[in-house]
C-alpha cells in the first residue's frame, strides 16, 4: 500500500463506493465462504465432539466425582454435615445408617454404597451387603443393633472412612493416584510405604518412554538421514521397511519378540550354541523392563523416522558443501550446519514418540511382565478388574496433565512452530 | 589482459577424466591451465560437465583419472576443507539458522581465529560488499542481492587464494544480475583474487571474464578471451553458442591464402575466411554474425560477393533494427541495424542484395 492510500485510512474508517464501511462489505463477503467451510467440517467437528471431547469430559468429571456413597445413603450424609469432624457417632448416626440401609437393602444399591467405603477401607463393601440383609428387621436402639449384626460398626476408623466418602465431589481419587490420602484428621498423609505403587509406575512410565524416546532416536537418525540422500530408487525400497512394520499387526510383531527374545527363544539359542552363554543361565530378556524396551522402541521407530526425514529431505546438500569448503571437517559440518537444521524433526518425532510411549497399553501387557508394567496397565486394570473407574479415570487426568505440561515445556523452550511432522 | 601476462598454472586440470557410472566421460580429457588473479568462465550448455569440473576442484568430486594442481600442488587426495577455496553456491547456501555475522565468523571460527581479529575481518568483508548494516539479520530477511552480497563476502571472508562461483547470479533478476556482474568483476579486480566463474549465459561470461571456456560434450570447445571468442570462433557449436549467428551450409568452391569461396547447396557464391577447412571440395558452415551483414554495396568491398535477399519480417527493437530475410532457401537469417539516423529500414516483400566482408564469415566445420 502507498502512503497516499494509507493516510486517509488512519483519520477515518475506509468506506466502500456506495459509503458503507470497508469492513462490513469485506465480512459479508466472505461469510459465505466461511459457512461453506464449515459446512465442510462440520462431520468431523461432530465427530470429534461424540468421540472424543464429551469421553473426555465425562472422564475428568468421573475422576472427581463418584455419588455410590451420597445416592444411596442420603440420612447418614446428612447426619456427617451436621456434625463436626471428630464427633463420634451417637445414636441418630446409627439409625441414620440403619435406615439407609434399609432403603439401600430394598433398592438393591447397598452394594454400591459399599462398593465406595471398600475402595478406601478394604473388607467395608461386604460389610455393607450383610448388614443390609440384616437391617431390615433392625429395631431401635440402632447403635446396639448394628453392632451386633457386625462389630465393626463400632471401629471409628470407618466412621471416619464413611465421613470421608460422603461428599459425591472430592480430591480422593487424585490423592490416590499420587499415593496419598487424609488421616482421621483431614490431613494430606502418605499412604502406607507397602500400598504406594503409583507414583513409582509414573516414574517408571516417565522414565521408560524417555529411555525409549532416546533409543529411537539413536537408531531413526542415521536411517532417516539416509532415506533423505540415497536416490529416489533405493530411498523408496528403504522407505518400505520402514513402513513395513505399520502394515503388520501390533500383536504379531509383539509376539515376534516374544518368540525371539523368550527364554527358550531364538536369540538365547544362538548364544548358547556360540558358547557364549551357558545353558542353565539362558538371558531373562522378556517379560521384563528389556522386553518393554525393546519391542517398543521397535514399534515405535517409524514414528520418529517419518518427521526427521521429512525434514531432511528438504535441506540440500550444499550446506554441507559450502560448510565444508568454508574449511569445516565433515564432524563440524554435520555438528553446527546439518545438525541444528533438524532440530525441528528431532523434536517433533521425540514428542510424538514420548507421547505414544507414555500411554502404550497392549505391548507391555504382553511383554512386561512385572517390571515392564507401566501406568497405562494400571489405568485398564482399574477399568477392567477392580472397576474402580474414579481412580482409573485420575491416572488417566493426571497422564493428560503430564503430557499437556510436557508440550507447553516444550513450546516454550523450542516453539511449537518449529515442529514439522511433514 | 591475457592469461601470459599473469603468469600460468595457479590451477592446473591434466588430462583429467570423469566418469560417474564407469560407462560415459562426463569429462574427456581436460587440458587448463588457469593463471594468478585470473577471472576464467567456464560456460556451456548444462550437463557440458563445467559444473563438473568446478566441483572436482572444490573437492566434491573426485577426478577419475588425471591430476589436479593448485600453486603447484597436487590436490586429488585434498579434502575439501584443506584446501582454502572459497565457493559462491547458486542457491548461496547461508546457513538459515545463523545470522549473516555467524554465517561470517563460520569459516574464522573453523580456523580457530581469535574474536577480536574475527570481527575486523566479518567487518572489512561486509563492508566490502555494502551489508555492514546487516550484521545481526537473518538469510530470509534479506533479499536475493542481499544474500548474494553476504554469500561473496562469506567466501572471501577468510582470504582464499581461490574463489570458485556456481552459477552465482542465476537466481537474480535480470537488472540485478548486471548490476552483480560489475561488482564481482571490481571486487575480482581490487582483490586480486583468482576466480573460476561457471554459468550459462554467455553475455555474463563476456562482461566479466578475462578468458572463457566453451564447454559442451565433455571438451573444451575453445579457450580465449571474450572478443576472440566472439568474432573469431574455432568451430560451428562456439559460433552458435556465443550470441547470434547465421549458418549457411555449402561446398568449398576455391581456397587461396585467408580467403575460401564457398558454393551454397542453392548455387550462389559467397565470400567467407577459413577456419576449419583446408581445401576445395570440402562441406562446410559459413558463420555470419547478423550485425556484420550489409545491404548498402557501398559500404563493402568492392569485389565482395553479394546474394539476393526477401525481407520477412522486421522487428522494431528500439536500439536495434532486427530484419528477418530468406536467403539461399533459409528462412531464418536475420540481420540486425543500429537504429542511427538515416538508417534504412526494410519493409517486408522487399528484394535486396546482402554481402559482408570476407574476414566477418569463417568456414567452419559442418555439424
Amino acid at each position: 500500500m502507498t502512503d497516499a492510500s494509507a493516510a486517509p485510512a488512519a483519520t477515518s474508517p475506509l468506506i466502500t463506493a456506495d459509503g458503507k464501511p470497508l469492513k462490513a462489505a469485506l465480512g459479508r463477503a466472505q461469510r459465505r465462504a466461511r459457512r461453506r467451510a464449515l459446512f465442510l467440517v462440520l462431520p468431523l467437528l461432530l465427530f470429534i465432539l461424540v468421540s472424543f471431547v464429551l469421553p473426555i469430559g465425562q472422564l475428568l468429571e468421573r475422576s472427581m466425582h463418584n455419588d455410590f456413597f451420597s445416592a444411596n445413603m442420603p440420612r447418614t450424609v446428612e447426619w456427617f454435615k451436621t456434625h463436626r469432624p471428630g464427633t463420634a457417632p451417637d445414636e441418630a448416626a446409627y439409625a441414620a445408617v440403619a435406615l439407609d440401609l434399609q432403603d439401600a437393602a430394598k433398592a438393591r444399591t447397598a452394594a454400591l454404597a459399599g462398593t465406595r467405603v471398600n475402595y478406601d477401607l478394604p473388607g467395608t463393601r461386604s460389610l455393607f451387603t450383610s448388614t443390609a440383609r440384616k437391617a431390615r428387621d433392625m429395631q431401635p436402639p440402632y447403635k446396639e443393633a448394628l453392632i451386633a449384626a457386625d462389630p465393626q460398626w463400632g471401629d471409628p476408623m470407618l466412621w471416619a472412612t464413611m465421613r470421608r466418602v460422603s461428599p459425591a465431589y472430592s480430591d480422593d481419587f487424585y490423592l490416590a493416584a499420587l499415593d496419598r490420602t487424609r488421616d482421621v484428621h483431614g490431613d494430606i498423609v502418605p499412604m502406607p510405604k507397602d500400598q504406594r505403587i503409583y507414583v513409582m509406575l509414573f516414574e517408571r512410565t516417565f522414565l521408560l518412554a524417555a529411555g525409549i524416546t532416546f533409543l529411537c532416536f539413536l537408531m531413526g537418525y542415521p536411517v532417516a538421514h539416509l532415506l533423505a540422500v540415497l536416490p529416489l530408487r533405493k530411498s523408496n525400497l528403504l522407505m518400505i521397511l520402514v513402513l513395513l512394520p505399520f502394515w503388520t499387526s501390533l500383536l504379531v510383531r509383539t509376539t515376534a519378540w516374544i518368540v525371539l527374545l523368550q527364554r527358550e527363544g531364538v536369540v538365547n539359542d544362538i548364544l548358547v550354541w556360540l558358547g557364549l552363554i551357558d545353558n542353565n543361565h539362558r538371558l531373562a530378556m522378556i517379560y521384563n523392563q528389556t522386553g518393554t524396551i525393546v519391542a517398543m522402541t521397535h514399534i515405535l521407530l517409524p514414528f520418529m523416522i517419518l518427521p526427521l526425514y521429512s525434514v531432511m529431505r528438504p535441506i540440500p546438500p550444499t550446506y554441507v558443501r559450502a560448510a565444508r569448503s568454508l574449511g569445516a571437517t565433515s564432524w563440524t559440518a554435520f555438528r553446527r550446519i546439518y545438525f541444528p537444521q533438524t532440530l525441528p524433526g528431532i523434536g517433533a518425532g521425540s514428542l510424538l514418540v514420548f507421547i505414544l510411549a507414555v500411554g502404550y497399553y497392549i505391548t507391555p501387557a504382553l511383554v512386561g511382565g512385572a517390571s515392564g508394567q507401566l501406568i497405562s496397565n494400571l489405568i485398564a486394570f482399574h477399568l477392567q478388574n477392580s472397576l474402580n473407574w474414579s481412580l482409573g479415570a485420575a491416572l488417566a487426568a493426571l497422564l493428560l496433565a503430564a503430557v499437556l505440561v510436557l508440550y507447553w515445556l516444550y513450546d516454550r523452550l523450542v516453539g511449537i512452530d518449529n515442529l514439522k511432522l511433514g | 589482459m591475457n592469461a601470459a601476462a599473469k603468469g600460468s598454472g595457479f590451477v592446473e586440470f591434466d588430462r583429467v577424466q570423469k566418469s560417474y557410472d564407469g560407462e560415459t566421460l562426463v569429462v574427456k580429457d581436460l587440458n587448463l591451465s588457469i593463471g594468478k588473479g585470473e577471472f576464467l568462465t567456464m560456460l556451456g550448455p548444462s550437463g557440458s560437465g563445467k559444473t563438473t569440473c568446478l566441483m572436482m576442484l572444490a573437492g566434491f568430486e573426485t577426478a577419475t583419472h588425471g591430476e589436479i594442481r593448485l600453486d603447484g600442488q597436487p590436490i586429488n587426495m585434498v579434502p575439501p576443507h584443506k584446501r582454502g577455496i572459497g565457493m559462491v553456491f547458486q542457491n548461496y547456501a547461508l546457513f538459515p539458522h545463523m545470522t549473516v555475522n555467524e554465517n561470517l565468523a563460520f569459516p574464522l571460527e573453523v580456523r580457530g581465529i581469535g574474536k577480536s581479529e574475527r570481527e575486523s575481518k566479518i567487518k572489512r568483508a561486509l563492508d566490502m560488499v555494502q551489508m555492514g548494516a546487516f550484521g545481526n539479520r537473518r538469510p530470509a530477511q534479506l533479499s536475493g542481492g542481499q544474500q548474494q552480497r553476504i554469500a561473496l563476502a562469506r567466501a572471501l571472508v577468510f582470504e582464499p587464494k581461490l574463489v570458485l562461483m556456481d552459477e552465482p547470479l542465476g537466481a537474480l533478476d535480470k537488472q540485478l544480475r548486471e548490476h552483480m556482474q560489475f561488482e564481482i568483476k571490481h571486487l575480482h579486480e581490487s582483490l586480486g583474487i583468482t576466480v573460476v566463474y561457471v554459468t550459462h549465459d554467455q553475455g555474463e561470461a563476456l562482461t566479466m571474464s578475462d578468458r572463457i571456456a566453451v564447454f559442451n560434450d565433455g571438451r573444451i570447445q575453445q579457450l580465449a578471451p571474450p572478443a576472440e571468442l566472439y568474432e573469431e570462433p574455432q568451430n560451428s557449436f562456439v559460433a552458435q553458442f556465443i550470441g547470434e549467428n547465421n549458418k549457411l551450409p555449402g561446398t568449398v568452391e576455391a581456397i587461396e591464402k585467408g580467403r575460401v569461396t564457398v558454393r551454397l547447396d542453392t548455387g550462389e557464391l559467397i565470400d567467407a575466411t577459413p577456419v576449419n577447412v583446408t581445401q576445395a571440395g570440402q562441406r562446410t558452415l559459413v558463420s555470419i554474425r547478423p550485425e556484420r551483414i550489409e545491404f548498402r554495396p557501398e559500404l563493402l568491398p568492392a569485389d565482395a560477393h553479394m546474394i539476393e535477399a526477401e525481407v520477412l519480417e522486421f522487428i522494431y527493437m528500439g536500439d536495434l533494427f532486427r530484419t528477418r530475410l530468406r536467403v539461399a532457401g533459409t528462412e531464418d537469417f536475420v540481420i540486425k541495424n543500429r537504429n542511427t539516423m538515416g538508417q534504412r529500414r526494410l519493409s517486408p516483400g522487399e528484394t535486396v542484395k546482402i554481402g559482408w566482408a570476407p574476414q566477418d564469415a569463417r568456414a567452419l566445420d559442418p555439424m
